[in-house]
């Protein structure tokens, strides 16, 4: 080359200066654990399924919801969305409306007949389950996605267990119900209606099944001995809830006394409220400790349902009660005054629990029963190899949710079970607390509150009492969510990284570092909004 | 706000870019195929704010000339580290002459320009000047501010990071008060700079009634690359100021270089604005409002106005400052607040 006066070296790029030799810590792209998914029963992937409402693509979205559980119009409505509690954005300023997503996905879904994904190979292996209830399908939908042959065996005339016999109308309308029930056993699932199973072991033989999958649930409503006039009237609340599903309503009169605090007692208060009674709930504790919802007490108050808090049933008599005033301990223990009251009463509905009939496992060996509920390990399954259970019959918090978790958690380690192997579930990530995000990046922007029917309505009829989200706010909703943890792609770590040592790989494809440059100076963690990367000690 | 914000959730145009955004509504630094016309391998500090805010602005200025662009650079860290010989960093026609004539040199380039172009021989090439506070505000100063009177077709950018950083943080006139630096009163009851009369060359390059000017910081990217392009739409002297935290001369964290900027913004410590022929257009709003300790503790350059006796009548005078500034530049949203 020839070179100008007193310049004896070509010109050479900073490339040669290989910076990163500098380096005593490096950046390190993670995957962090959600809170939501974190806390999700039914284990769904929150965030992951965000990501794809966020774009619009609801179908994704949609699909990638169901792979970990098949009913979100069905939980958009009932699961009491303990993911929004433990939402990051709760500390920015409202939860992301997880819930009205799902929902709006489950209905979208619904609507647009979205199909789910059908099974490609056949195992050739038979399972029995027991009780068509969000634990028993949601069982029957993962099996049959592994590829198994399912049966499903229902004692009742539907599909749909608690979520039909439990939980009123107003807040599952059936349609939603029927339609995604009817996607499961579009799937190729069978199920024999009004089929109740006395022995299990019986029918595993009968019919040839390599594994059986409980789910009853508990529909025996626990009873107390209440002292009580020969007429007086006392039924139990599921029986009740039971019985609005047929013909024949129940007839409790005009005063109804619900006994019990839990969410089954404000369930057929509400119910009987839109009946036309005057329902008043009798609980022997206060508002703080009952085991409801607030939200829900907080809806039945609106509609007009009294609550007795701090008082007992004593005495039933034809047309009245007579409680007795309570107080609490020092431990928080309700205890007799020896004040009484009457109250008139044309019915009182005992809400105090449910038992499960475990008539269809008598003589089954190795099986265990614990507090009238079902033992199972780890892996789900009873005392007795090849019988899973869950569901209201195992030791649990009985909601739908769970529920439908065990189903999937079950389906998993049936599937290993008969394949002779072990079912691992893969690690968990780390947490992704808030403390790891950077919220300057995120816009400002307020929960989408959902619209309530008019409380006029809500106190005649059984319609719907929560609405849903449409497209626009949905989007916006969806939008909210931090991505906690997980890489969303905005580019911030492309862009902050003065030494140009982050490599953007396109859509879809996230990024990835330049060790030969990348300094360790941090910038992109202290950054990075969702606190995807982390940093980590060079080995010098 | 300089420029349309995209009311975007979850990240709207705070972040870099966003897999949500239209590609015309993408920064310039988002892009995969962006200039990098500072590249890898430079020798600037770990997490250099300078560094970072030379590539911003010139590879904004190379999009927005459709790369018909030359810069001259001052003296200083962003020319050190840079070319160390027979070695450089810069993917664009790039000279480097002395330490106070950088606003010359641009402005002979932009002759020469002109008369290429009118020969036939060159298309529209823009011209960038480029340095640091020293060579601008103190070295620099006279030849600037000839380029501002004349109103040369140049954009002079300034890199402030408030001293003398790569020759071992001395002080120069874009040293904030109170700010400690090797040149400034080590001990005694008021260490740090003096409180003076100021020198805000935003506010000079104003009274030149130039086309225009305005101030940026690397933290509001979105910002900093609309003005830029702005910038370019002139013809005639334009100059921008931006404010580049040094993690050496600051005694700040290498990690905290983006932080420490939007925080100087956000207490109101460095008024971000542009102006158009001597007046202000338009500036950037506080979002969230914060006192000036906020930004003042995690820097040791600071670090006396928080020792076993606060310096709380030093900072009530700061904060002072930053209350000068929002009321003088307007910072505060009244409308949002």
């Amino acid at each position: 080359m020839n070179k100008p006066f007193a310049i004896t070296l070509n010109p050479g790029s900073s490339l040669a200066n290989r910076t990163g030799s500098w380096r005593t810590e490096r950046p390190v792209y993670v995957d962090r654990l959600p809170p939501c998914n974190n806390q999700c029963p039914a284990g769904e992937d929150i965030q992951g399924w965000l990501f794809h409402a966020e774009s619009g693509n609801y179908e994704k979205a949609w699909q990638h919801l169901t792979k970990d559980n098949p009913f979100p119009a069905i939980m958009g409505r009932v699961c009491y969305h303990t993911c929004e509690g433990a939402c990051n954005r709760a500390k920015l300023d409202e939860a992301v409306g997880i819930n009205s997503v799902e929902r709006f996905l489950g209905d979208e879904a619904i609507k647009r007949g979205w199909k789910l994904v059908v099974p490609t190979a056949e195992t050739g292996k038979h399972i029995l389950i027991v009780g068509a209830g969000p634990s028993g399908m949601s069982a029957a939908y993962h099996l049959r996605r592994l590829g198994h042959r399912v049966t499903v065996y229902e004692a009742g005339p539907m599909l749909g267990g608690m979520m039909r016999f439990g939980i009123p109308k107003y807040r599952l309308p059936r349609d939603v119900l029927d339609a995604e029930m009817q996607r499961v056993i579009d799937l190729g699932v069978e199920v024999k209606l009004n089929a109740k199973v006395d022995n299990i072991l019986e029918t595993m033989q009968t019919g040839k099944f390599d594994a059986a999958f409980l789910a009853v649930g508990a529909h025996i409503g626990k009873r107390a001995t209440i002292p009580a006039g020969a007429v007086s009237k006392i039924v139990d609340a599921v029986s009740v809830l039971r019985s609005m599903e047929h013909e024949d309503k129940p007839m409790l009169g005009r005063r109804v006394v619900v006994y019990g605090g839990g969410n089954t007692a404000i369930d057929v208060a509400r119910t009987a409220k839109r009946m036309g009674a005057e329902p008043i709930i009798v609980y022997r504790r206060t508002r703080d400790k009952m085991p409801a919802h607030d939200f829900e007490v907080e809806e039945a108050l609106q509609e007009g349902v009294m609550i007795k808090w701090l008082s007992t049933i004593k005495h039933a008599g034809d047309s009245s009660i007579t409680v007795e005033k309570m107080e609490l301990d020092a431990n928080g223990f309700p205890q007799p005054t020896g004040e009484f009251e009457t109250l008139e009463a044309d019915s009182v509905v005992l809400a105090l629990g449910q038992d499960v009939d475990l008539g269809l496992l008598n003589g089954v060996p190795g099986l265990e029963v614990t507090d009238g509920v079902v033992k199972v390990d780890a892996n789900m399954m009873t005392g007795h190899a090849g019988i899973f259970a869950g569901g209201d019959m195992v030791p649990t918090e009985r909601n739908i949710t769970v529920a439908v978790g065990h189903g999937k958690k079950a389906a998993r380690h049936i599937d290993a079970w008969l394949k002779g192997e072990k079912y691992e579930a893969p690690a968990k990530h780390q947490l992704a607390t808030f403390e790891r995000l950077n919220t300057w990046y995120y816009s400002d922007a307020p929960k989408t509150v959902r619209p309530m029917l008019d409380v006029i309505r809500r106190q005649s009829t059984f319609e719907e009492v929560q609405g849903g989200l449409d497209e626009t706010n949905a989007l916006f909703e969806a939008r909210r969510c931090l991505s906690c943890g997980n890489c969303f792609e905005c580019d911030n770590c492309y862009g902050v990284c003065p030494d140009n040592a982050v490599i953007k790989l396109g859509p879809g494809k996230r990024f990835e570092f330049n060790y030969d440059y990348c300094k360790g100076c941090g910038l992109c963690v202290a950054e990075c909004p969702c606190g995807a990367i982390n940093m980590e000690p060079e080995n010098i | 706000m300089s420029f349309q914000p995209v009311k975007f959730y979850q990240t709207g145009t705070f972040t870099v870019g966003n897999r949500l955004l239209e590609p015309d509504q993408r920064s310039v630094q988002a892009n995969m195929e962006r200039t990098n016309s500072l590249n890898s391998g430079h020798r600037a500090c770990q997490g250099c704010g300078e560094a970072l805010g030379a590539r911003y602005a010139i590879d904004a200025a190379m999009h927005a000339t459709n790369k018909q662009l030359i810069a001259a650079n001052a003296t200083g860290c962003l020319e050190v580290f840079s070319t160390p010989y027979p070695e450089t960093s810069w993917q664009i026609p790039w000279i480097h002459s002395l330490f106070g004539n950088a606003a010359a040199v641009a402005t002979g380039i932009a002759a020469a320009m002109k008369v290429k172009r009118k020969k036939g021989l060159v298309g529209d090439v823009r011209v960038v000047a480029q340095g640091g506070d020293g060579g601008t505000t103190d070295i620099g100063f006279g030849c600037l501010s000839g380029m501002f009177e004349r109103n040369d077709d140049v954009l002079y950018i300034c890199y402030d990071n408030g001293g003398y950083m790569n020759t071992g943080v001395q002080r120069s006139s874009a040293t904030p008060p109170a700010a400690r630096t090797a040149t400034t009163m080590p001990v005694g009851p008021e260490p740090g700079n003096p409180f003076g009369q100021g020198k805000f060359v935003p506010a000079i390059a104003m009274a030149h009634e130039i086309p225009y000017v305005a101030t940026a910081t690397v933290a509001d990217l979105r910002d900093l690359e609309h003005k830029v392009k702005k910038a370019m739409t002139f013809r005639g002297a334009r100059y921008i100021h931006i404010l580049v935290p040094c993690p050496l001369g600051w005694g700040a964290a290498s990690r905290d270089t983006m932080k420490l900027s939007r925080l100087a913004k956000e207490t109101g410590l460095f008024p971000v604005f542009e102006a158009q022929y001597g007046e202000i257009t338009n500036s950037t709003k506080i979002r969230r409002l914060l006192p000036v300790e906020e930004y003042l503790r995690p820097q040791k350059r600071y670090a006396h106005l928080f020792g076993k006796t606060p310096a709380v009548e030093t900072i009530a005078r700061l904060q002072a400052l930053a209350d000068k500034n929002i009321r003088r530049y307007a910072l505060l949203d009244k409308e949002a607040n």
